[in-house]
């Protein structure tokens, strides 16, 4: 099997990292409080999907990693919404519930 | 021949990087954290179908701290720098720098988890039980199970631990904090999603 080195990053780019996720973090709260629901919904979803995204890729290495790794975790995560997707239409529209 | 030659200097981990070879244990580790994903998908689906059904209990606005909670994921948050920083120790085979962070990374999950049992107390005594209602059950259901993998993840990290200062660590099984790094980072992700659906979407 051919080997391909990526680089790896350094203890000063996981603390940059941990920076970013705390000021997301800080900035979802203060969000959290607008009384404006078309705002604050888009708004929260995209800053969790951002910190998701910052762990998964430079804590997890993912982005680092062979297409072996990525492929098992994004076939899980692209099945979550289909998963969502079908149980809220079976409870939602088919049930009634 | 002289030693220098014979023994070459340990190469940092930046250099080295990570190669794409794929080790068992970390395909295994990926496929699980695959099918986890679909396993907390379930639960926080059906949290979401029972958000709004509370019964005669309180709701969510009634019962939820956000700045403690807040700060229990912030906690959580840190400990995967923590457990990032005990990984890239074992990659330069710095055995006690990677124990210090070990241990960081157990204590801050152990303070997590310590959070969690004072807020599932806090919402008992304002009424909220995992019989209450279908939102109360759905939110234990889903939060307990995560506060669970936290606490397998703490077991995992003392494990870890103690393998190294009992000196049963050998530098190959550095691999082995990768695949515990691996675990904590997800069950650090589902607090990701948890917080923000459960939490700061429902106050």
């Amino acid at each position: 099997m051919a080997e391909t080195a990526h680089p790896h990053p350094t203890p000063r780019d996981y603390w940059l990292i941990a920076l970013v996720l705390a000021v997301i973090t800080a900035a979802e709260v203060a969000v959290a409080y607008i009384d404006v629901e078309a705002v604050v919904v888009p708004l929260l979803i995209v800053m969790a999907a951002a910190k998701l995204f910052l762990v998964v890729a430079w804590f997890m290495h993912l982005r680092f990693e062979s297409k072996t790794y990525r492929r098992l975790f994004y076939i899980g995560l692209a099945s979550a919404p289909v998963l969502f997707g079908a149980v809220l239409f079976t409870f939602g529209v088919l049930i009634g519930s | 021949m002289s030693t220098d030659l014979a023994t070459p200097p340990p190469a940092t981990p930046e250099a080295v990087g990570h190669h794409d070879v794929a080790d068992q244990r970390k395909v295994a580790m990926w496929a699980f954290l695959g099918s986890e994903v679909l396993f907390f998908g379930a639960l926080i689906t059906t949290f979401l179908l029972y958000r709004n059904d509370v019964g005669d209990g309180p709701g969510a606005a009634d019962v939820f701290d956000i700045p403690f909670t807040s700060v229990s994921s912030f906690i959580l948050l840190m400990s995967s720098l923590t457990m990032v920083l005990a990984h890239h120790s074992s990659m330069r085979r710095d055995w006690r720098q990677m124990r210090i962070w070990l241990l960081a990374t157990a204590l801050l999950g152990s303070v997590f988890l310590a959070g969690q049992v004072f807020e599932f107390t806090e919402f008992v005594h304002k009424g909220l039980t995992v019989s209450t209602s279908p939102f109360g059950s759905s939110f234990f259901v889903l939060t307990g199970f995560h506060g669970a993998h936290v606490a397998v993840g703490v077991l995992m990290l003392l494990a870890t631990y103690f393998i190294s200062v009992s000196g049963r660590f050998k530098a190959e099984e550095g691999m082995n904090v990768e695949i515990v790094g691996l675990y904590w980072h997800f069950v650090d992700i589902v607090w990701i999603v948890i917080f923000t659906i459960v939490y700061l979407l429902q106050v």
